[in-house]
């Protein structure tokens, strides 16, 4: 069979602007979704190294959890399976949301939540105690002490696990094309499935979704390179 | 009342005796030195009054107050009292200026603008206050340490204590550190200064103590202390240390 190329019509102002839709999509759902996994793992770090047994008991069950179940199976179970133990006031509030998209944000940043909470407990552990009880001997509490001195220190060691991370969920968002995000991925499908060129659709997808984490890894990695200068 | 009062501390780490049945009290204003070879206790002595240890037996009172009760809050007792450390312990990702202010602002509740005013007094005062912008990394030992000391400083304290401050430091940095310390004594603060510095002990000290094995064997003024010690302890180790 004869396969004839055809790289215009992938172009063409309709399917270029799918693309770019999916595009946006894809960035929104990452960025929302990174930004919440940053909060909650540095909660949930904090939780586990705080001594405070019940919080420890929880952040180890959850990142346990988290980590160790497929992706897939969590988006499945936030859409198909969890309304049963929701609260209602959430409900009522999801319902009100492009309830695929919040779906997705939810999924994506629970799930990466638990490797950034376990790669910022590693960079904590190698700040030195002393940091620690240098800033708690000046009366700050536990949390002003986490917040001020010994996060911001070990952010600046985790950034390159944490750049994986965040390449790791921004390729994991196309997972939420199964419950009808229409990132990406999903646009890509579409693009396809009405013009049969399958072979340019997925190489659009792929240099799209290519820039996008060279331009987070170059970007971020920048900024810290700026940030060690001046500190250590 | 002396303002800081040991009644029969006692604590151990795990088996290890490391303060035995301690009684000792520090007026308002004094510098008191307390020396010893490694591993007699000092630190773990002056870390118990900010409650860095905590005690097994026995209380400690600062102003007649008991500090070592379960309901002490921690924080309020420590923002009365400076520490400075033998590895300085400044933060190296903050400037010396945001390291002093850290404290004071958080902790105080003090506006930024004023806890910068007292910051860069402080600085000149302890002789780096064109430093301000700096961070750590960027000065010797010494001007770190200094810095230490008004870090400590910033959050005015009653007791200031020193753990081997100048252990760390090159030779030539030293005198720099134990200049600061000595107008800081004449100055009226309250002291307990855990040192090797027998120069310094022997002018500024207004008592010393010579502790072994977790126990206090000798006490007295320093020249009681320099020249006639009583314990055979206390003579041995002038002997190797002078």
């Amino acid at each position: 069979m004869h396969y004839s190329f055809n790289w215009a019509l992938i172009f063409s102002d309709e399917y270029g602007r799918w693309f770019l839709e999916g595009l946006s999509i894809t960035l929104q759902l990452s960025g929302l979704s990174i930004i919440l996994a940053l909060v909650l793992g540095t909660m949930l770090t904090t939780m586990r190294l705080s001594r405070i047994k019940p919080l420890v008991w929880f952040a180890v069950s959850y990142i346990e959890f988290f980590r160790n179940t497929p992706l897939v199976v969590q988006i499945f179970f936030w859409y198909f399976g969890s309304d049963p133990i929701l609260p209602d006031f959430f409900k009522h509030w999801l319902y009100q949301q492009n309830i695929e998209f919040a779906i997705g944000v939810i999924a994506l940043s629970t799930y990466t939540a638990a490797f950034i909470a376990e790669e910022l407990r590693s960079g904590i552990l190698s700040i030195p105690k002393t940091q620690l009880e240098a800033s708690r001997a000046t009366g700050l509490t536990f949390l002003q002490a986490m917040g001020y001195v010994i996060l911001p220190q070990a952010f600046r060691i985790v950034v390159p696990p944490l750049i994986s991370q965040f390449l790791n969920l921004i390729k994991n968002s196309s997972l939420a094309m199964t419950i009808g995000v229409m990132e990406l991925t999903y646009m890509a499908r579409q693009v396809e499935a009405h013009t049969f060129h399958g072979f340019e659709a997925f190489t659009v997808a792929t240099l799209m979704y290519l820039s996008l984490s060279l331009l987070v890894s170059l970007g971020i990695n920048q900024y810290n390179r700026r940030c060690l200068r001046v500190s250590r | 009342m002396p303002l800081i009062e040991f009644r029969n501390v006692n604590k151990w780490f795990g088996d290890f005796h490391v303060l035995k049945n301690i009684n000792e009290s520090v007026e308002k204003g004094e510098v008191l030195v307390i020396c010893g070879p490694s591993g007699s206790g000092k630190s773990t002595l002056v870390r118990c009054i900010n409650r860095l240890e905590d005690i097994n037996q026995g209380e400690i009172l600062i102003n007649g107050r008991t500090i070592t009760g379960k309901d002490q809050n921690l924080n309020e007792l420590r923002a009365e009292i400076g520490i400075v450390f033998q590895q300085f312990n400044l933060y190296p990702h903050l400037s010396v200026l945001r390291n002093i202010t850290l404290a004071p602002v958080k902790v105080k509740k003090i506006s930024k603008e004023e806890a910068e005013k007292t910051a860069l007094r402080l600085l000149d005062r302890v002789g780096i206050g064109n430093q301000a912008h700096k961070y750590p990394i960027e000065l010797s030992g010494g001007q770190q340490q200094r810095v230490a000391i008004a870090r400590a400083l910033a959050m005015k304290p009653q007791i200031m204590l020193f753990d081997e401050p100048t252990s760390a430091l090159d030779p030539e940095m030293i005198n720099e550190v134990l200049s600061v310390m000595k107008d800081l004594a004449r100055e009226g603060m309250t002291m307990l200064c855990v040192t090797h510095e027998m120069g310094f002990a022997r002018e500024v000290a207004d008592r010393i103590i010579f502790m072994d094995h977790g126990e206090i064997l000798e006490r007295g003024t320093p020249t009681h202390f320099f020249t006639s010690p009583e314990h055979e302890r206390t003579k041995a180790f002038l002997r190797e240390i002078l």
